[in-house]
């Protein structure tokens, strides 16, 4: 089967298109923005699809104006924004560590976020943004301490992975502690928040997430060549003429500020970042990071998740992260299946 | 690219020397010497202190009295901890070997994950309390969740990578399953959130009863495996090129594990962090040869669990901080210092 095409300008420029890698964004970016015109309209009281779209773009009535633009449109922002956060931060840790088990759930930045925010939630009983700030300086202070650590003339990926699971586990014995010596409300309120939810999120952390994601995103797809020759290797990268330490820090860096400040918004919100790849290489069949069609499935994966908690559930009775596990397991486990019974491994 | 390959093969695969057998044997023999020394340590130390007659006199002439009692008590978790110890390094060891990645943990193939939602349903819907009621359930749920990863990996046509995956998905949507019975469910939450953490006071001579002839089988099972493991770590076509059968050393290696972390997990609460890290230091000093890191693994291991459970007992006096936190917060630092210090030897 022929995938790829290359495209050539009459100037003499061309470029090499991945079709099938192009389709599936095209299709996933389809899927979540179905999805979250979808959810807009999902709730205790329900809006037609056309409803949402009309409203959206300024002709609905004020009715439903006020419950799309304020109360519902920004919570699906905060889910797209961390969905994609998440599973482009969850493709660079990925690629950088060359292991799939490498994201940052395993890593420690899951932890670490949730350690500052049981801090805050456990010893000081803060409010909602206190958790937010305790959880982002959690995680930006957990990958720090990673990357210093991991650091000897150069971070290797295998030791950079090493020394993560390290971290992660003081940092969940931390946790595990702090949850023992809660009293039970408090634990239940740390539990909630640990599992990952949009119950209540406004445009006050849609603005943050965005401006971030407008930064990074760029940034990071102009080191993605970079990136894909690290696949094989170290040296032979170098060889070629890419700067490996400095490409490594820059991703690094990104994936840490994407993934601490997607947990500050939504909490740590499960195995988005581990299955998102996963997923997205087993569609576009594709070797390499893989990172656009890593970040639109993150962002279509969270946002069905909480449409599929809304609806199994009813209205914010269950946070999105028990929902986000079992679709993306399933998923995964279904694209296994199939893979098998088609004779690829 | 899945898995990272070792960039470098250590040279020093052929027989070793001698003298470095003869080092490595009695590294194995002072292993051996520090394990005994931390289990009288464990009997010895606690909320009262006992001398080391007194323990002698509780181990060899039980008359009944106030330490005695003590030394009974003690002794049941001493050997918690050395059976569970065990078993958890020996499943990290053959894990990471099946798997050929270095991140794998005993929970790796859903196995804790497993345990825990059996626990977890075991106390909303059938109102169990009691930890000896946990075992059961927990092995069955470990035993059941590692059936599933094997069959959903492909079974006769399991890859590693297949593996990881299936497991790793599988305990997705399984702690989706925990955690929202957790927030549902106050009660649950209540002791779920110390039987997470992981613990040896659980032990009893009846929790003992129940996990170990599985921990026997599985000990014995996962030692036998050390040559065709090595042969494994070659890749598949050099395994078989030398006569090693893949899908049989994958089942049994599968169910090795299973057994053995599914017992460990029921006796004393997912304590993960051993089987991740003893197998990582012990490869640091044997090299990759499984027939050595096998043995040491299994003593080093409960070395640190029963040392890490004497210092929770020391720490907060009389209270006790619980086994697997103090575990991770001693071992991680090490564990670290390792990974740095030493050119870690490749899987």
């Amino acid at each position: 089967m022929k995938t790829h095409r290359a495209v050539r300008t009459p100037g003499g420029l061309s470029v090499r298109l991945d079709v099938r890698a192009l389709t599936v964004v095209v299709l996933l970016l389809l899927a979540a923005l179905t999805a979250s015109v979808v959810l807009i309209g999902t709730g205790d009281f329900p809006i037609s699809a056309a409803d949402v779209l009309r409203t959206l773009v300024g002709e609905g009535d004020a009715g439903q104006e006020f419950i799309v633009t304020e109360l519902r449109l920004p919570r699906v922002l905060v889910g797209l924004l961390v969905g994609a956060s998440l599973g482009l931060g969850g493709a660079l840790f990925q690629a950088i560590s060359r292991n799939p088990l490498g994201s940052p759930d395993v890593l420690g930045l899951g932890q670490g976020a949730t350690a500052g925010a049981l801090t805050v939630i456990v010893l000081f009983s803060g409010t909602a943004d206190q958790v937010a700030v305790g959880a982002l300086v959690g995680g930006l202070v957990t990958g720090f301490a990673i990357y210093v650590l991991a650091w000897k003339r150069g971070v290797h990926g295998y030791r950079l992975v090493l020394v993560g699971i390290g971290v992660s586990a003081i940092v969940t014995a931390v946790n595990g502690y702090l949850l023992t010596k809660s009293d039970i409300v408090d634990a239940a309120r740390a539990v909630v928040w640990m599992t990952g939810s949009l119950d209540g999120r406004d445009w006050a952390q849609v603005w943050p997430l965005l401006a971030l994601c407008v930064v990074l995103v760029p940034l990071v797809l102009a080191n993605s060549r970079g990136l894909r020759m690290m696949e094989m290797g170290d040296d032979v990268s170098s060889a070629l003429g890419v700067r490996v330490e400095r490409v490594r820090l820059v991703l690094l860096v990104s994936a840490v500020l994407l993934t601490a400040s997607a947990t500050a918004a939504a909490g740590p919100v499960a195995f988005v970042a581990l299955t998102s790849p996963q997923l997205a290489r087993r569609l576009t069949r594709s070797p390499g990071p893989n990172l656009v069609a890593s970040l639109c499935m993150g962002a279509a994966l969270l946002v069905t998740a909480d449409w599929v908690s809304q609806r199994a559930f009813g209205t914010d009775q269950l946070p999105v992260g028990v929902v986000t596990g079992v679709v993306g397991g399933v998923y995964l486990l279904w694209l296994l299946v199939t893979e098998r019974r088609a004779g690829r491994i | 690219m899945l898995v990272e390959s070792p960039p470098e093969q250590r040279a020093d695969d052929a027989p070793a020397p001698p003298r470095r057998r003869v080092a490595r044997s009695l590294g194995l023999l002072v292993s051996v010497a520090i394990l005994v020394f931390v289990m009288l340590a464990s009997l010895a130390i606690g909320a009262k202190d006992l001398s080391l007659d007194q323990v002698w006199h509780g181990l060899f002439q039980d008359t009944g009295s106030y330490s005695d009692v003590v030394v009974a008590d003690r002794l049941s978790r001493t050997v918690l901890g050395l059976l569970a110890g065990a078993a958890l390094g020996l499943s990290g060891a053959v894990l990471q070997a099946l798997t050929r990645n270095p991140l794998a943990d005993p929970g790796l193939l859903g196995i804790n994950a497993g345990a825990s939602a059996a626990v977890v349903t075991a106390i909303t819907f059938f109102g169990v309390t009691s930890l000896s009621g946990y075992v059961w359930f927990a092995f069955f749920g470990a035993a059941a969740v590692g059936a599933l990863v094997w069959f959903l990996g492909g079974s006769r046509g399991a890859t590693p990578v297949r593996l990881v995956l299936a497991g790793t998905a599988i305990s997705a949507a399984l702690y989706g399953y925990i955690q929202a019975v957790m927030i549902l469910d106050d009660a649950a939450l209540g002791r779920m959130r110390f039987w997470t953490v992981g613990s040896l006071s659980s032990g009893s001579a009846s929790t003992i009863e129940q996990v170990l002839p599985f921990l026997l089988v599985g000990c014995a099972l996962a030692l036998l495996l050390a040559r065709p493991l090595n042969a494994m770590a070659m890749g598949d076509d050099t395994a078989k090129a030398l006569g090693a059968d893949l899908n049989r050393t994958r089942a049994l290696s599968m169910l090795a594990a299973t057994m053995l972390c599914g017992a460990a997990t029921a006796a004393c609460g997912p304590i993960v962090f051993v089987g991740l890290m003893v197998p990582h230091v012990v490869r640091s000093f044997t090299g990759p040869d499984l027939r050595w890191i096998l043995p040491y693994a299994a003593i080093l291991s409960p070395v640190l669990l029963i040392g890490a459970d004497v210092i929770g007992r020391i720490v907060t006096r009389p209270a006790e901080l619980q086994v697997g936190i103090v575990t991770a917060i001693l071992g991680g630092p090490v564990f670290i210092l390792l990974v740095r210090r030493r050119r870690t030897a490749q899987l």
